[in-house]
């Protein structure tokens, strides 16, 4: 048994791939109990369709994707907001028009390249055994940024995403509170889609929350639960795609979603506040 | 800031218009509110009432006029100086809170990042939960609640907050009489202890328990002065036939508050 379990680490990218989906599904399911109850599902999918354009570009211009996708991301996740301010129009409106659109440039740039870039592909569905050190090493550092933003602004957040109005008039600024989000989501999503890819990244952030909400009433550990159900599902995933010879990102996916389901169907909800 | 010490108003309201989009929601109001003292305001549906509130608590931007708060602009006061008690919750009661969850968020503008939830903080959750008799209901989640439970909820985590200004929009509204007797006890022990507030009411029977001046609003001032005083007028009396007549106003006011 103990055999099967280190059989993946003899390899140095797997350790890697390892230290990666901890972090990354633990990062995602923590910032996502705030996607969940902002109702922001959405939003995992638009900020990270629409990094696809900073990639594009990056790759055009010979740089990093990493820093095409952060630039681009962290903008669209600031234009949602003044958006959905500005424009009158409600957040999941403000995401689908500039999803959408930074989507299409990114369609539109690589569409005009003279043949279409192979390892564009691997940003679609993500492949984390291909994951570098330099890489290892961007993640946990945008993690940390991340993880430290998101204890400093516990209380904001918390607040303001029960009751903003009211939080505002008590001299929260909910108006910060909220773009802080979502850039750290877009960071968050930045880090994530080398694990799992634009295509299933909404998944990390949403499932794991909404699997926690099944599970209990209060807050605090709805967030733990959600931290521990994305960490155990990445881990579990990876080690499941390695022996399944399956891609990785989808695996992780699908194990979230059966938790989901498992946790939705047996019914057994902790109701009880103590 | 200053001016506090020196007895200024705690709200000084001058002028203050505010419009959305088209519809003029206050015209040129007009009033101040002192320490130790509870002002109603009384008007019909869509007279502007709420929007005062939002305005005071720096929700709603105003189009003209001047609103000083202990001589600051809303925006610009130290956090935890004002509570809102807004008319409807439109919060979201399957959120994973318990009623205890709900109040203690009234601390949270007062603590810094990392701060501890110390003892002091505790002990004004429990005394709000007390105050407003809660203290059976603390471990209960939110939805599990009665309206009056919700409603004194709410009103316990603007009194753990320990502001220095109240303002409670329409806080009897549907709520049960036991409701009722102790936000009454709450609110004039509060104003009694020096705290201003503000608020907001369809009840005059018993509008002179409750206050020490009542105001007649209808996006202007119409009177303002003792209850009694103001009742006996007729102002409201007669502002009351005339919504009858133009009854559509609340729903405008609603659909363009942002």
């Amino acid at each position: 048994m103990s055999d099967l379990l280190l059989a993946p680490f003899q390899y140095e990218y797997m350790q890697r791939a390892f230290l990666a989906a901890l972090v990354v599904g633990t990062l995602c399911s923590t910032i996502g109990t705030y996607v969940v109850l902002r109702k922001l599902s959405f939003i995992g999918d638009g900020i990270a369709h629409a990094s696809f354009a900073g990639i594009v570009v990056a790759y055009l211009r010979g740089i990093d994707y990493y820093v095409g996708a952060a630039v681009v991301a962290v903008i669209t996740a600031l234009g949602i907001g003044y958006v959905n301010r500005r424009g009158k129009v409600s957040l999941d409106t403000a995401i689908g028009v500039l999803f959408t659109g930074a989507f299409a440039l990114g369609v539109f740039l690589m569409s005009r390249l003279p043949s279409y870039a192979v390892d564009l592909q691997g940003f679609l569905f993500g492949n984390i055994l291909a994951i570098s050190r330099s890489d290892v090493w961007l993640v946990l550092a945008l993690s940390a940024i991340v993880a430290i933003a998101l204890v400093m602004l516990y209380r904001p957040l918390l607040y303001t995403s029960f009751d903003p109005v009211v939080a505002q008039a008590s001299g929260i600024k909910a108006g910060f509170v909220e773009y802080a989000l979502l850039v750290l989501l877009a960071l968050t999503i930045i880090v994530s889609l080398e694990a799992v890819g634009i295509v299933l990244v909404a998944a990390l952030l949403v499932t794991p929350a909404a699997t926690a909400y099944q599970l209990t009433r209060r807050f605090t550990r709805m967030l733990a639960l959600s931290a521990a159900i994305g960490a155990a599902c990445a881990v579990g995933g990876l080690y499941l795609s390695y022996y399944l010879h399956a891609a990785s990102g989808a695996t992780i996916v699908l194990l979230v979603t059966l938790a989901f389901f498992t946790a939705m169907l047996s019914k057994r909800r902790l109701r009880s506040v103590p | 800031m200053t001016d506090v010490a020196t007895g200024a108003a705690a709200v000084a309201v001058s002028g203050l218009t505010v419009r959305y989009d088209r519809v003029l929601a206050l015209d040129g109001v007009s009033f101040t509110l002192q320490a130790g003292q509870a002002l109603g305001i009384v008007g019909p549906n869509g007279s502007g009432k709420s929007t005062l509130l939002k305005s005071i608590a720096g929700l709603v931007e105003p189009s003209a006029g001047r609103i000083d708060v202990f001589g600051s602009a809303p925006h610009s006061l130290a956090p935890g100086t004002i509570a809102y008690v807004p008319q409807i919750e439109a919060v979201d009661w399957s959120f994973p809170a318990s009623v205890y969850d709900v109040v203690a968020m009234g601390r949270y503008p007062r603590l810094r990042p990392l701060a501890r939830f110390s003892k002091h903080d505790r002990e004004m959750v429990d005394s709000a939960l007390e105050a407003l008799r809660l203290g059976d209901l603390r471990s209960r989640h939110i939805s599990q609640l009665s309206g009056g439970q919700q409603q004194r909820a709410f009103v316990a985590r603007a009194i753990a907050q320990e502001p220095r200004l109240l303002l409670l929009d329409e806080p009897t509204t549907g709520v049960d009489a036991a409701t009722e007797n102790a936000l009454l006890t709450v609110v004039r022990r509060l104003v009694a202890g020096g705290l201003p507030v503000l608020m907001t009411t369809h009840d005059l029977d018993r509008a002179s328990d409750w206050f020490d001046a009542l105001m007649v609003v209808d996006r202007r001032v119409l009177a303002e002065g003792p209850p009694d005083e103001v009742l006996a007028s007729g102002a409201y009396a007669g502002i009351r036939e005339h919504t009858h007549v133009h009854g559509h106003l609340r729903s405008q006011e609603h659909a363009h508050t942002p």
